[in-house]
C-alpha cells in the first residue's frame, strides 16, 4: 500500500511568538505548562501518522483536540509551526506561494462543516468555482460541474441559490465542488456534523457510494465516533492535540489503546442507546382530572390497555388509574378523577440508564412514566419497549462489556 | 506657562505648503474646476422635463412605482419653485464629491479590510475626519483653492469619504472565515478571491457605505455655500442672513426632496441587487 499522506513530528503552536513555544516543547515542558507561562497554545503537539493512498482516514477527536487544525495544516491553511507534511513524495511545507496555489488546486479539495457555499452564487457557479480559479474554459467547466452534480443528485438544482436549498443539498453542493476539481485527496472538516441525523447517514452511505466508484484518499474529521466507526478505514483518536490511537474500527473497539479511548467507546454507545428516553413512547393516550371514570376506561377499552396516566391540566403526572379502580369509581358513582385515590407507578427521569429501568420494571405490573424535571410526563415504558431495545443492542456489533452504569 | 502657538504653526504649514505647491494646485484647481462646470453645462444643456424623465426611470429600476411616483413629484415641486437652476449645481456638487469620494475611499477601504497594519494607521485618521466639526475642513479648503466649486467639492470629499471606507473595511473583515477558506483551499490567487469571495459577499456593507457618503456629500455641499460654491445652500445661507424665512423654506424643501431622492435610489440599487440573488 502506498502512503499518499505522511506526516511527521508536526507541532502547531498558535501566537506571534511560537518559536518561544517550540523552544519550551523542545525542553519538554507540557503545553499546560507552556500555556500558562507565555500565553501561547499549543494546537498540536508533535503527530505523525500516514494516510494510505485510496482509504478513508477518519481524525476523530472532541472540540479543541486539535483535530481541525490537523486538517488544515494538511492543505496549510494553516501553516504548521514545525514538522513535514509530505504529499506524494513532496514536503508541501517547503512549497513557495505559487507552488502551494497549484498544489491547492491540483491535489486537494476541501469540504467544509458550515457548507461555506458563496451565497451570490448559484449552485452551479459554485460548484465551477475551483476550476474557475485555474482558468479552466467556461464550457469545459461547466460541462464537468454538471456531471458531477448530476453524481451527488443534484442534477436540476444547478439555477438555485444556495438560500432556496437545505442542509443536505447544501452539502451536496459542498461535496459536488470538492469534487469537480477531480483533486486525489478530499479532506472533510466535520462535513456531516451539520445535518440532521437521518440525512447524516443518508450522506455517510453516498460518500462510501461515490468512494467506491472513485476511490480517493479522504481525510474526514468527527467528533461523532458512530461516524468515524461506519466511514473510516482507519481511525486517528485525538486528545488535546496528541495522538491516542491509530487503528481500524475494530482495532479501536476491540482494544482500545488507554482508557480515553475506552470511555469513548462505551460512552458513545451508552449515551446513545441506554436511557430511558431512548426507548419509551409516546405518552398516548392520557387522561386529565377533569376526565371521569366512564372516559378512562372507554379510553383504555379503545386502546387495549389495562391502565392509564392521569395528569392535571399542564400534563403534570398525577398519577395511574387501573381498569378495576376505575369500574369501582363508576359504580360509586364518582364524576371526576381528582375524587378518586390513584395508584403512584414507577416514575424515571428521562436521563435514567436503561439498565435501571430494566430494575424497575421486572418489580412493577404497571407501565413507567418518565417525567422532564417539572414532572411533565413525556413519555411511556411498557415491557415490549425494553425487550425490543434490548434485542437491539445485543445484535449491535460494537457493544462492549456494559455492566456497571456509571452514565 | 505660555500659549502653544498652535495656531502660529498651522498657519506656517499651510503658507509652506502654498509657497511650495501653489502653482500645481492652481494648475489641478483650474482644470478640476473646468470639468465641474463642464458637467454643470451638460446638465443644464438638458430639458428640465428630460432629466425628470431619466430620474424617473432609475427611480422604477431601483424601487418600483411608488418610488418613481415621489420622484416625478418632488422633481417638478423643484421646477415650480423656479429653484431648478440651483438644483442643477447642487447635483452637479454631489455627484462629483460623492464619485470622487468612492474612487478614492473604496480602495483605501478594501485594503484596510484585507491588511490589519494598514487598518490600524487608517482608523485614528477617520475617527479625526469624523469628529472635526464640518466647517473647518472649509478653512484649508479655502486657502489652497480659495473660493468657488473646487474647493467645495475639496471639503466634501474630505467630509464624506470615512463611511465609504469604513464599511468597505467591515464589509470586507465580516466576510465568514469558512468563504474566505474556500477560497484559498481551492487556490485562488489574493486578486480572485477578492473579486470572487470578498467583494460579492461584502456588496451589501459596501452599498450602504456608498449611500452613507452620498448623504454627507450632500449636506456638507450645502455648507460649502459659505465659500462659494453656489446651489440650494446658497439660497439657504441667503435666506438666514436675511431672515426671509419663506425662501429659506423653499429652498431647504428642495435640498430635502434632493436627499430623499438620492437615498432611495442608492439603496435601491444596492437592494435590488441583492434581491436577485435571493429571491428567485
Amino acid at each position: 500500500m502506498t502512503e499518499k499522506i505522511e506526516v511527521s513530528n508536526l507541532i502547531k503552536v498558535f501566537g506571534v511568538h511560537h518559536q518561544k513555544g517550540l523552544s519550551m516543547l523542545d525542553q519538554g515542558m507540557s503545553k499546560h505548562e507552556i500555556l500558562r507561562e507565555t500565553g501561547l497554545t499549543v494546537g498540536i503537539d508533535n503527530i505523525s501518522f500516514s494516510v494510505h493512498e485510496g482509504e478513508v482516514f477518519v481524525i476523530m477527536g472532541l472540540s479543541g483536540s486539535g483535530k481541525s487544525t490537523i486538517l488544515r495544516c494538511l492543505n496549510r491553511l494553516i501553516e504548521p509551526s514545525k514538522g513535514q507534511v509530505v504529499v506524494d513524495g513532496i514536503d508541501i511545507t517547503k512549497l513557495n506561494e505559487n507552488d502551494l496555489r497549484k498544489f491547492r488546486q491540483e491535489k486537494t479539495a476541501m469540504v467544509f462543516q458550515q457548507f461555506a457555499l458563496l451565497p451570490h452564487r448559484t449552485v452551479l457557479e459554485n460548484t465551477v468555482y475551483g476550476l474557475e480559479v485555474q482558468k479552466v474554459a467556461k464550457k469545459k467547466r461547466e460541462e464537468r460541474a454538471m456531471q458531477v452534480l448530476e453524481l451527488v443528485g443534484l442534477a436540476g438544482w444547478e439555477d438555485k441559490y444556495p438560500a432556496q436549498l437545505s442542509g443536505g443539498m447544501k452539502q451536496r453542493v459542498g461535496l459536488a465542488r470538492a469534487l469537480a476539481n477531480d483533486a486525489d485527496i478530499l479532506l472533510m472538516d466535520e462535513a456531516f456534523s451539520a445535518l440532521d441525523p437521518l440525512i447524516r447517514e443518508e450522506m455517510q452511505d453516498e460518500l462510501l457510494d461515490l468512494q467506491h466508484k472513485m476511490n480517493k484518499t479522504i481525510v474526514f474529521i468527527t467528533h461523532d465516533l458512530n461516524e468515524a466507526l461506519k466511514l473510516g478505514d482507519r481511525i486517528a483518536f485525538l486528545r488535546e492535540g496528541a495522538l491516542v490511537q491509530i487503528g481500524t474500527p475494530e482495532e479501536i473497539t476491540t482494544n482500545p489503546a488507554d482508557d480515553y479511548v475506552a470511555k469513548f467507546v462505551k460512552g458513545v454507545d451508552r449515551s446513545k442507546i441506554m436511557t430511558a428516553k431512548d426507548v419509551m413512547k409516546k405518552p398516548n393516550p392520557l387522561i386529565t382530572l377533569r376526565d371521569g371514570p366512564n372516559v378512562a376506561l372507554r379510553t383504555m377499552k379503545e386502546h387495549g390497555i389495562s391502565s392509564i396516566f392521569v395528569t392535571d391540566k399542564d400534563r403534570a403526572l398525577k398519577g395511574i388509574l387501573t381498569a378495576d379502580v376505575a369500574v369501582d369509581a363508576r359504580y360509586a358513582g364518582i364524576q371526576s378523577l381528582s375524587e378518586v385515590e390513584l395508584a403512584k407507578g414507577p416514575i424515571v427521569k428521562e436521563n435514567t440508564s436503561l439498565i435501571e429501568t430494566l430494575g424497575i420494571i421486572a418489580e412493577s405490573r404497571l407501565p413507567i412514566a418518565v417525567v422532564d424535571n417539572e414532572n411533565k410526563i413525556i413519555g411511556i415504558i411498557v415491557r415490549g419497549s425494553i425487550l425490543a431495545a434490548l434485542a437491539d443492542l445485543n445484535s449491535g456489533n460494537h457493544l462492549v462489556e456494559g455492566g456497571e452504569a456509571d452514565a | 506657562m505660555p500659549k502653544i502657538p498652535l495656531s502660529n504653526v498651522i498657519d506656517t504649514i499651510i503658507d509652506w505648503l502654498k509657497y511650495h505647491f501653489g502653482d500645481s494646485l492652481d494648475t489641478f484647481s483650474g482644470s478640476f474646476g473646468d470639468f465641474i462646470n463642464g458637467f454643470h453645462t451638460f446638465l443644464a444643456f438638458i430639458p428640465w422635463w428630460l432629466l425628470i424623465l431619466i430620474f424617473a426611470v432609475l427611480a422604477w429600476r431601483a424601487g418600483g412605482w411608488k418610488l418613481m411616483i415621489g420622484t416625478v413629484l418632488g422633481l417638478y415641486f423643484i421646477y415650480n419653485l423656479n429653484l431648478w437652476p440651483a438644483f442643477l449645481i447642487t447635483l452637479v456638487l454631489v455627484l462629483i464629491s460623492a464619485l470622487v469620494s468612492i474612487i478614492i475611499g473604496l480602495p483605501l477601504g478594501i485594503i484596510a479590510g484585507r491588511s490589519d497594519q494598514f487598518h490600524r494607521i487608517i482608523t485614528p485618521i477617520l475617527d479625526i475626519m469624523q469628529t472635526m466639526p464640518s466647517f473647518v475642513y472649509l478653512i484649508p479648503a479655502l486657502l489652497f483653492f480659495s473660493i468657488g466649486k473646487v474647493p467645495a467639492v475639496f471639503a466634501t470629499v474630505i467630509f464624506a469619504m470615512p463611511p465609504v471606507i469604513r464599511l468597505a473595511d467591515l464589509g470586507i473583515r465580516q466576510v465568514p472565515v469558512d468563504l474566505v477558506e474556500v477560497g484559498q483551499a481551492f487556490g485562488s490567487t489574493s486578486w480572485q478571491l477578492l473579486q470572487k469571495i470578498q467583494l460579492p459577499v461584502a456588496l451589501p456593507t459596501i452599498m450602504a457605505g456608498i449611500n452613507q457618503t452620498m448623504m454627507l456629500s450632500l449636506s456638507m455641499v450645502v455648507i460649502a455655500a459659505m465659500i462659494g460654491s453656489g446651489g440650494l445652500g446658497a439660497g439657504v445661507l441667503e435666506a438666514i442672513s436675511q431672515l426671509k424665512i419663506g425662501m429659506g423654506f423653499e429652498y431647504g424643501s428642495a435640498v430635502v426632496i434632493l436627499a430623499i431622492i438620492l437615498d432611495r435610489l442608492s439603496q435601491g440599487i444596492g437592494r435590488s441587487k441583492k434581491n436577485k440573488k435571493n429571491n428567485n
